[in-house]
């Protein structure tokens, strides 16, 4: 029995009668985290981890038909027993688990396997069939240790500061910039967020994740303390008019995509920091072979690389057939014109999901 | 290897030539001569002949990695470079030693070259490993020979000017020969790079250039150049050659050739030395190189030097032009079917006084007196043209493309020889053609490198071989192109590429033709490598024909209307010059 199958409006439980992230407007979803292409806007009835209430209210509208569910917590729809477990890609990420009949299906969403310290480190949940993303599906994405990253960010900073320059970096403003938050070491200077970031930090603070003190750049009248400070603010600032009051500026980008030096120089920063919120080659496979799965479905990203790889290491894997593009590069190619994905997004175009990091 | 690696990736996060200046400066002065010795060759293009071949560090990589061929193979195309790939897949060291640049090269890189392939593969990572990432980038692309870094040896030269407080035209004169492929370069080599000029050992400023005089476009109806110019009385006009625009400098018996770019490029071009035998001392000459039909070339002096025509035809395509300067070994082959001469426009410097500031009919006439003394077939004068005004001279322009010329050059009478592009003290004007244009399908498409890794970028175009009334037409591809297009353009092309894939081969995929391009490209020969039995220069995208159907894309014969007619009466199909008679 297929427990989830895609359908044009997404993915399906047609036990449950549910939908898994669904990108046309249905009665029933499932959430599995609160980016923009996950978690859109009009369904009938909403279903999310209890720790993503806080961002899916604020970017859906306050008064969205949500039921939230502690991880590990199981409720019984239509005779499927649903339950939601970390997934480690940002606060409130959960993998779907379903079990029918005896049958576990679990659809991790977007997931990470490296525990950074600002939402629930991810979680292997056994089952029969797993259905795993493949955004960095490729031997080439290997990820250094996040302590690494950010000693590598503050030497930046430190040293753009010893120099009187501030340092602008350029983060998503969901998951990665509270991430980058809460490695940064404050005592190198202020720390100056864009309007776009701070109302997610205040989520995050509220959900008892500790960051840094953060101030917007209208706070600070001092130029000097401009000049010592780090700047978080979304791609779509970069060039913009916003960046001026930071003069002689240096800045760099943060994102998965930095690992190729095609990419850092297509977006013309002068540093590429390569830390991403999607697991790399070997945290994909470490994720699909604890799963114990033998069968195994890839929903994005490099999703032919990766059903011909697990494949070739004896699994049954099959790519989810969507009508949209298929290669990493492709969203990579999407990102510099990307602003912060917007939930209004009606655009069914994978282009858009994929430009997620 | 750290200090060159750090600098290799300073260089590479930037697009600013200053901040590649001050990196190569930075680097410069805190290095030792003997690793800056190696840094000048490697950074001005200097290339070892390849230490391992390629093929070798494929197989290295997939043994070490243990990866499947074909996942190797994606990995490749997503990165768009072999040493980055290797570099990500291999295992290496968090910290690199701290052995120089040079230690490196000459011990551990240079010693790997012909060694049998077993040794080699047991040699190889041992080496690698112990390199950080960085580095080890670095060092694979020293043994692949790929080394590039977006540095033109013109600014490395800069960059050694500002190190030595020397003029960068004489630090290029000094680097003449600096990375021959044979070439090992020694700390002494580098500190005479540096050193102060010396002229009790007659070293000079002998063979400097003057700065390039640069024209302005001139675009006007030709009804309003009266008012705009003035009368054609005026001006002295010529064919615009379609050459490399050339200062031929000689002074104490020797001569050089430089580029507009101020590269010294007189190792490109031996034909031209006899010219140090019977040109004085002191003479400086602005021109244009171009590739010399041989039987004009015989029979040069006794063409009249009014007959345009004849001259015109004596020129050949800048496409064999481009073949030439391709090569890195100038062949007698080469030499024999691809001879150029330099047509000479303008004297700067005469009996070692500088004429810049004569009138431009002064300089001209002791010009003609200079190219007749000297009388030798590879120093010609690029001809005047006559015309009893603007309109009868614009009838004259129309022959341009027939002639292989861009148009015509306007000179004012009384013009000074000025620097760049300054007007102040006399002004030239190129008065163009228009480019040729034709509207094309994409049918392949490649995946660029650089800033544009893993995104389609480069495009092969085609046109249809029969006219649309014709039942079984097929597109013929004549053209690659990559650039033309803006950023969100390219992105969209990319993704209709990925959608209409028919079928891969390495990184190139063929599609179904959807996509119209209107192309533009500076001149157009017949050639019998290509399919089409054409090739276009400088082919690039002047617009995304999103309005037309693939069926309304233009077709061969349109193309061939666009031929000189000097090269469609050509027999054998083919722009070569080797087979003249
Ligand atoms: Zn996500
Ligand atoms: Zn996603």
């Amino acid at each position: 029995m297929e427990l989830i199958v895609a359908r044009p409006e997404g993915l399906y439980c047609p036990p449950g009668d549910f939908y898994i992230d669904p990108w046309r407007q249905v009665e029933r979803a499932v959430i599995t985290h609160g980016h923009g292409d996950h978690a859109r806007t009009g369904h009938a009835h909403y279903l999310a981890a209890a720790p993503s209430e806080g961002i899916l209210r604020k970017r859906l509208g306050a008064n969205i038909d949500l039921l939230s569910l502690e991880y590990g917590q199981k409720i019984n729809h239509h005779g499927v027993t649903l339950s939601l477990h970390p997934a480690g890609h940002v606060l409130g990420s959960a993998q779907v688990r379903l079990e029918y009949k005896g049958e576990v299906w679990v659809a991790s969403g977007d997931y990470k396997v490296e525990d950074d310290g600002t939402c629930a480190p991810f979680e292997s949940v056994p089952c029969h069939t797993f259905i795993t993303e493949s955004t960095f599906g490729l031997p080439i994405y290997q990820w250094q240790p996040q302590n690494e990253i950010f000693a590598d960010i503050n030497q930046w900073w430190q040293s753009n500061a010893d120099n009187n320059r501030a340092s602008v970096l350029f983060c998503y403003a969901f998951g990665k910039a509270q991430r980058l938050l809460s490695g940064l070491n404050p005592d190198i200077g202020p720390i100056i967020v864009h309007g776009a970031v701070e109302p997610l930090n205040r989520v995050y603070r509220e959900a008892g994740v500790n960051l840094p003190h953060t101030q917007y750049v209208s706070d600070i009248q001092d130029m000097a303390q401009i000049r010592k400070s780090i700047v978080l603010a979304p791609p779509s600032t970069q060039g913009t008019s916003w960046m001026k009051r930071f003069g002689d500026y240096s800045d760099a980008f943060a994102s998965g995509w930095m690992q190729l030096r095609g990419a850092r120089r297509r977006r013309g920063v002068d540093r590429g920091f390569v830390m991403s919120d999607h697991a790399d080659w070997p945290g994909l496979q470490t994720a699909i072979m604890a799963t114990g799965a033998e069968r195994v479905f890839v929903t994005h990203g490099q999703v032919h690389t990766m059903v011909r790889w697990l494949n070739e290491q004896g699994l049954d894997a099959q790519g989810f057939n969507t009508e949209y593009g298929e290669e990493a590069a492709e969203a990579e190619a999407n990102l510099p014109s990307q602003t912060e994905p917007s939930i209004e997004a009606k655009s069914t175009d994978m282009n858009s999901l994929k430009a997620f990091d | 290897m750290k200090a060159f690696a750090n600098l290799y990736a300073r260089l590479d996060a930037t697009r600013s030539s200053n901040a590649k200046l001050a990196a190569m400066q930075d680097y410069l002065l805190a290095t030792a001569p003997e690793d800056a010795a190696w840094a000048v060759y490697f950074l001005s293009g200097g290339r070892p002949r390849q230490l391992v071949p390629s093929k070798l560090l494929r197989e290295l990589t997939l043994t070490v990695s243990n990866l499947p061929q074909w996942l190797f193979e994606e990995s490749y195309q997503a990165v768009g470079d072999l040493a980055e790939t290797m570099m990500l897949l291999l295992p290496k060291s968090p910290h690199t030693p701290d052995e120089s640049l040079t230690v490196w090269v000459e011990k551990q890189l240079l010693p790997l070259r012909g060694l049998p392939a077993e040794v080699l593969m047991a040699q190889l990572l041992p080496l690698l490993n112990q390199l950080d990432q960085q580095s080890q980038l670095v060092g694979i692309k020293l043994i692949t020979g790929s080394f590039r870094v977006g540095v033109s040896r013109l600014l490395v030269t800069r960059a050694l000017g500002l190190v030595s407080g020397i003029d960068a035209k004489q630090i290029a004169q000094r680097l003449v020969g600096y990375t021959d492929i044979s070439a090992r370069p020694t700390a002494a080599d580098y500190l005479k790079l540096i050193a102060p000029i010396n002229e009790e050992l007659g070293e000079r400023n002998d063979g400097q250039p003057y700065p390039f005089f640069l024209a302005h476009p001139l675009q006007a109806a030709t009804d309003a150049f009266d008012g705009l110019i003035g009368s054609s009385d005026n001006w002295l006009v010529e064919w615009k050659w379609d050459g490399i625009r050339s200062q031929l400098v000689k002074r104490n018996g020797q001569l050089w050739v430089w580029s507009r770019g101020e590269e010294l490029i007189t190792d490109r071009f031996p034909e031209l030395n006899v010219l140090a035998d019977y040109l004085p001392d002191g003479t400086v000459i602005d021109g244009e190189i171009v590739v010399w039909q041989h039987q004009y070339m015989e029979a040069a002096t006794s063409l009249s030097e009014t007959d345009s025509q004849a001259i015109a035809v004596g020129v050949q395509p800048f496409a064999l032009l481009q073949q030439r300067i391709g090569r890195k070994t100038l062949t007698a082959k080469i030499l024999h079917d691809i001879p150029v001469v330099i047509l000479a426009y303008d004297l700067l410097e005469w009996h070692g006084q500088d004429s810049r500031e004569q009138r431009q009919s002064v300089r001209r006439a002791q010009l003609e007196k200079v190219v007749a003394q000297c009388n030798q077939p590879q120093l010609q004068l690029s001809t005047l043209l006559t015309g009893v005004n603007w309109q009868d001279l614009n009838l004259q322009r129309a022959a341009s493309r027939s002639l292989g010329v861009e148009g015509m050059m306007l000179k004012r009478k009384d013009a000074q020889y000025g620097v760049g592009r300054t007007k102040d003290v006399g002004v030239w004007w190129k008065w163009k053609i228009d480019p040729y244009s034709v509207d094309a399908v994409l049918i392949y498409a490649q995946t660029g490198h650089g800033r544009r890794a893993g995104l389609y970028t480069d495009y092969t175009f085609a046109v249809w071989d029969a006219a649309d009334n014709e039942a079984e037409r097929k597109l013929v591809p004549f053209a690659k192109a990559y650039s033309g297009l803006t950023d969100v353009e390219m992105r969209e092309v990319d993704a209709v590429i990925r959608k209409t894939t028919v079928e891969k081969f390495g990184p190139v995929r063929s599609v179904t033709p959807t996509l119209v391009f209107e192309l533009g490209f500076e001149g157009i020969a017949l050639s019998s490598r290509h399919k089409s039995g054409i090739a276009v220069r400088f082919p690039r995208m002047l617009r995304w024909r999103k309005d037309k159907p693939i069926s309304e894309a233009d077709t061969l014969e349109t193309l061939k209307d666009l031929l000189p007619q000097t090269s469609r009466g050509a027999k054998n199909g083919d722009a070569k010059v080797g087979g003249s008679q």
